[in-house]
C-alpha cells in the first residue's frame, strides 16, 4: 500500500503516452469489410491467402452490405477497408458518394450467386411452390379470394387453402429478420416477385412506390411466420427437429446439412448449382466485391487477394469455394470477370 | 380474565395458520432455488454435452515418403522451390498405401483427398521448410483429418448432424480407423490456433490473447480512476449540488446499454481521434468506460464501510486527511474494491454488443502480438462460430463457451481468495 501513489501515476502516465502515441499506424494487413452472405467465402479465401503467400492474413469484418460500403466509401487512407464485400450490387447513390469522398477508383469483380432456399426436414412433405403461392402464403396482406381488387389479411391457415395440391398442413415458417440481407433477397425475390403476379398490384408501383413496397415486402405478423434471428443455424435445428416447419436460409447452409434437409421447388426449379447459377432459379442473387485501386501499392498484398480470389481453382467449377457452398459465374463471364479484376479495370458510374 | 382467556384463544386457534404460512414461505424459498439450479444444471449439461467432443481432434498419422520427385523438389532450402512443390502428392501416396483399394481415378484422388485437412499439404510444406533434411526419407507423421471425417468419426447415426462423406469415403475411414490411422486425440489445437474456416484448424487462441489484452487495458485504465474518483467523491468533495449530479449520474451511467458506449467508442477514439478498427487497445478503451461506475460504486461503498472510529482515532493522533486515507481507508476498503473491480472486469470479459461497433466482431487468424495488432475476444468468437455453416463449429462453439466459463470462474475465484486474505475484522 506504500507505493499505491507511485503505481497510480505510473499508469496514467503510460495510460497517458499511449493515448497520444496512437498513430494512425501504416497498416501491413488487408482490411475487408462488407456483407455476411459473402463472409464465408471471402474469409476462407482470405485464410488460404495468408496460409500461401507471405504476406499477412486479411482481417474480416462483417457488416453488412450497405455497412460495408459506407465504410469503404468514407474514404481514401488506412484507417479505412481497402475491400468490401456486397450480396448485392453498389447503387448508384453509393457510387457517387464515393467518388465525393475521393474513392474514385474502383473494381468491381462479381464472384458468383447465392441461392435461397425453403428448406424442411426430409420427414416433412416437400413443397412445389410458384412465387405467388409464397407471396399468399407469408404476406400480411393478400388480395381476397373473390377477384374484387382489394386487399384482406391473410386469411391462409393451410399450404392447402393456399392451393389444393399443396398439403393439408398448416404453414409454419421460419426466417431471418428484417436487418439480414438474406430477409431483403428473399423480400425482393421471393415476395415482391409473387406480388406483381396480380396486375392491379403491379400497376400500384407507378401511382405509389411505397403502398407498393408495403403491399409486397410485409410479411405475416400472426405467427404463421417466425422471425428466428440471424443465426442460420438455430433454424436447421429447429427444422431437424419440428418435421411440420420450413425455414428460409441461404444454399450454403442446404449444401451442409444436405443429409438431413431437402429443399422446396420454387417456380418448378431446384434449388441446384445449374439452376442458380443460370438464373432460373428464382430466388438467387449475385454476390460482388469491391477493390480500392488507390490502396494497391499502399496496403500491400491487395493485388495478389485479388488473383487469389479470381484464380480458377479458387472460384471455379471444380475451386474449393464451391466446397463451401457458392455457386460459380459461368465459365465465360467467370473468365472475364478474372481477367478484368486482374488488370485491375475501375468502374465508370455507368454500368450500375 | 376472560380478556386473557379469550386472547389466549386466539392465539391458539391461529397457530395452526401461522405455522402453515411459514411452511408455505419455506417451501416458496426452495422452489426459488430448485428452478435456478435446475436452469444452471440444464444450462451447463447442454453446453457440455453438445461441446466435450470440441476437445477432441481427429488426426491420421500416415508413413509419408518425402520423394523429391514425386513432389518436384530438389533443394528443400529453396523458397521459391518450395512454392512450387507439390506437398500434396506425397500424402496421396501414402494415404493409397493404407486403402490399397483407392484407384488412381480422378474422383477416387478428390475422395482420398477429401479425407485430410485441407491444409495438411501446407503443414507438409511447413514442416519440410524447417527441417531440409528431412527431403528423400520416410517419416512417420500425423496430420489433422478433414473436418467431415472428424465429424463422421464423433458423431456418426446422430440425427443432429449430417454425414457429408460418401459411402466409399466412410468405408475407408472405417478401415483406418480399425488400422490406427485414424485416431482421436486431445484437441491441443483449439488452444494453439486462431480461428480458422476449416473447423479442424479452428481454435480461440487468437480471441483468449485478445482477450487478455482487452482487459488488461481495462484493469490498467478503469482501477485507478474508479478508485481515485471513489476517494475524492466520498472522502474529499464537498457535498454539495454538483457532486449530488455527478453522483446520480454515475449511477444512472451503470444502467447505460453496454451497445451505447460502443457508439460512443466508434465516434471518439476512431473517428475523432483516428485510432485503427479492431485493436485490442480501442476495446480496452471502451470497456474501460463501460466498467468506471461498476468499479465507482463498489469502492463507496468500500469506503462507506470503513467504521468511522478508525478515520476518528488516526485524526484524533494528528494524521492529516491524506494519511487517513492512505494509511487507514483505503487498505481497510480494498477488499471490497477488488472485489468490485473484478466483478465489473468479469461482466466486462463476456461484452461483445459494444465490441461489434469498433471492428472487434471480425474473422482474424493471426494471433495479435500487441494492443495495436487486430483482435477479437473469446465472446466474439463464440458468437462468430455459432454463426458458421459448417457443422463441426456447433460442438467447438461449446468448448469454447466452457473456456470462456473457466476464465470467468478462474476471475470470480481470485474475487473471493483476495477478499478472504485482505479482509479485516473489527
Amino acid at each position: 500500500m506504500i507505493n499505491l501513489k507511485t503505481v497510480f501515476t505510473s499508469v496514467a502516465l503510460v495510460g497517458a503516452m499511449s493515448a497520444v502515441a496512437t498513430p494512425t499506424l501504416a497498416r501491413d494487413t488487408i482490411n475487408v469489410v462488407g456483407s455476411s452472405t459473402v463472409y464465408p467465402f471471402a474469409t476462407v479465401v482470405a485464410e488460404r491467402f495468408g496460409r500461401n503467400t507471405d504476406f499477412p492474413t486479411p482481417k474480416l469484418e462483417s457488416t453488412g452490405s450497405g455497412g460495408g460500403l459506407k465504410l469503404f466509401c468514407d474514404g481514401i487512407g488506412t484507417q479505412h477497408p481497402d475491400i468490401t464485400n456486397a450480396s448485392r450490387r453498389m447503387k448508384p447513390s453509393e457510387f457517387e458518394r464515393c467518388q465525393r469522398n475521393g474513392v474514385t477508383d474502383i473494381v468491381e469483380v462479381k464472384i458468383g450467386s447465392d441461392g435461397i432456399v425453403l428448406a424442411s426436414s426430409k420427414q416433412a412433405d416437400n413443397l412445389d411452390l410458384s412465387l405467388q403461392q409464397i407471396f399468399l402464403a407469408l404476406a400480411k396482406e393478400v388480395p381476397a379470394a373473390d377477384g374484387s381488387e382489394t386487399l384482406v389479411a391473410n386469411p391462409y391457415k393451410n399450404w392447402s387453402d393456399v392451393d389444393s395440391s399443396l398439403p393439408n398442413k398448416p404453414i409454419r415458417v421460419m426466417g431471418p429478420p428484417p436487418t439480414s440481407g438474406t430477409r431483403d433477397a428473399f423480400s425482393e425475390l421471393a415476395m415482391e416477385g409473387g406480388c406483381k403476379t396480380f396486375p392491379w398490384i403491379k400497376a400500384m408501383k407507378a401511382q405509389d412506390k411505397n403502398a407498393y413496397r408495403a403491399v409486397c415486402h410485409s410479411i405475416r405478423e400472426d405467427g404463421a411466420f417466425v422471425e428466428a434471428g440471424e443465426n442460420d443455424n438455430l433454424i436447421v435445428q429447429k427444422l431437424n427437429s419440428d418435421a411440420g416447419s420450413y425455414g428460409i436460409f441461404g444454399y450454403s447452409f442446404l449444401e451442409e446439412n444436405s443429409g438431413t434437409l431437402q429443399a422446396a421447388t420454387i417456380g418448378g426449379k431446384q434449388p441446384t448449382i445449374d439452376n442458380i447459377s443460370n438464373e432460373v432459379y428464382p430466388v438467387a442473387r449475385s454476390l460482388w466485391f469491391y477493390v480500392k485501386k488507390a490502396h494497391v501499392g499502399v496496403v500491400p498484398g491487395i493485388a495478389e487477394y485479388v488473383t487469389e480470389f479470381t484464380r480458377e481453382s479458387t472460384w471455379g467449377d471444380n475451386g474449393y469455394l464451391v466446397d463451401v457452398g457458392l455457386i460459380p459465374l459461368a465459365r465465360k463471364a467467370r473468365m472475364q470477370a478474372s481477367q478484368n479484376a486482374g488488370n485491375l479495370v475501375t468502374m465508370t458510374g455507368n454500368e450500375l | 380474565m376472560t380478556d386473557l382467556n379469550t386472547q389466549a384463544e386466539l392465539v391458539r386457534r391461529s397457530l395452526k395458520r401461522r405455522y402453515r404460512k411459514e411452511r408455505r414461505f419455506r417451501a416458496y424459498g426452495i422452489v426459488a432455488v430448485g428452478v435456478a439450479l435446475l436452469a444452471l444444471i440444464t444450462l451447463f449439461s447442454d453446453i457440455i454435452g453438445k461441446g466435450y467432443t470440441g476437445f477432441l481432434k481427429t488426426t491420421v498419422t500416415l508413413e509419408v515418403n518425402l520423394d523429391p520427385e514425386l513432389m518436384y523438389l530438389d533443394d528443400a532450402s529453396d523458397k521459391d522451390a518450395l512454392r512450387m512443390a507439390d506437398f500434396k502428392a506425397p500424402l496421396l501416396a501414402a494415404l493409397r498405401q493404407e486403402l490399397p483399394d483407392a484407384t488412381t481415378s480422378r474422383e477416387d484422388t478428390r475422395a482420398l483427398g477429401g479425407l485430410l485437412s485441407g491444409y495438411a499439404a501446407n503443414e507438409l510444406q511447413d514442416r519440410v521448410a524447417a527441417d531440409p533434411s528431412l527431403l528423400g526419407t520416410r517419416q512417420v507423421m500425423t496430420f489433422l483429418a478433414h473436418g467431415n471425417v472428424d465429424v463422421y468419426n464423433k458423431h456418426a447415426g446422430e440425427t443432429a448432424y449430417s454425414i457429408k462423406l460418401t459411402p466409399q469415403q466412410q468405408q475407408w475411414v472405417d478401415t483406418l480407423k480399425a488400422n490406427n490411422v485414424v485416431n482421436t486425440e486431445f484437441n491441443d489445437i483449439l488452444f494453439v490456433h486462431g480461428d480458422s474456416r476449416e473447423p479442424a484448424n479452428a481454435g480461440v487462441a487468437g480471441a483468449m490473447v485478445g482477450s487478455l489484452l482487452t482487459m488488461l487495458v481495462t484493469l490498467l485504465l478503469s482501477f485507478p480512476i474508479g478508485v481515485s474518483a471513489a476517494i475524492y467523491l466520498e472522502e474529499f468533495a464537498p457535498q454539495n449540488r454538483l457532486t449530488d449530479f455527478i453522483e446520480v449520474n454515475i449511477n444512472n451511467l451503470a444502467a447505460v446499454p453496454s451497445i451505447i458506449f460502443g457508439l460512443l467508442g466508434l465516434a471518439v477514439f476512431i473517428n475523432l481521434f483516428g485510432m485503427p478498427r479492431s485493436i485490442p487497445f480501442v476495446g480496452g478503451l471502451v470497456l474501460t468506460l463501460m466498467t468506471l461506475p461498476t468499479i465507482i460504486i463498489a469502492s463507496r461503498a468500500a469506503i462507506k464501510s470503513v467504521p468511522p472510529s478508525i478515520r476518528e482515532a488516526a485524526e484524533g493522533i494528528g494524521a492529516s486527511k491524506m494519511q487517513v486515507v492512505m494509511h487507514h481507508v483505503l487498505p481497510l476498503a480494498m477488499p471490497g474494491m477488488l472485489t468490485g473491480s473484478i466483478i465489473g472486469m468479469a461482466q466486462a470479459l463476456g461484452e461483445t454488443a459494444p465490441l461489434l461497433l469498433i471492428g472487434m466482431v471480425a474473422f482474424i487468424v493471426d494471433v495479435p502480438d500487441g494492443l495495436f495488432d487486430a483482435a477479437t475476444v473469446l465472446p466474439v468468437q463464440i458468437f462468430l462460430w455459432a454463426g458458421s455453416p459448417e457443422l463441426g463449429f456447433i460442438e467447438r462453439a461449446s468448448a469454447a463457451i466452457m473456456v470462456l466459463l473457466a476464465f470467468l470462474i478462474s476471475m470470480n475465484a481470485l474475487a473471493i481468495w483476495l477478499r478472504k486474505r485482505l479482509e479485516r475484522r473489527w
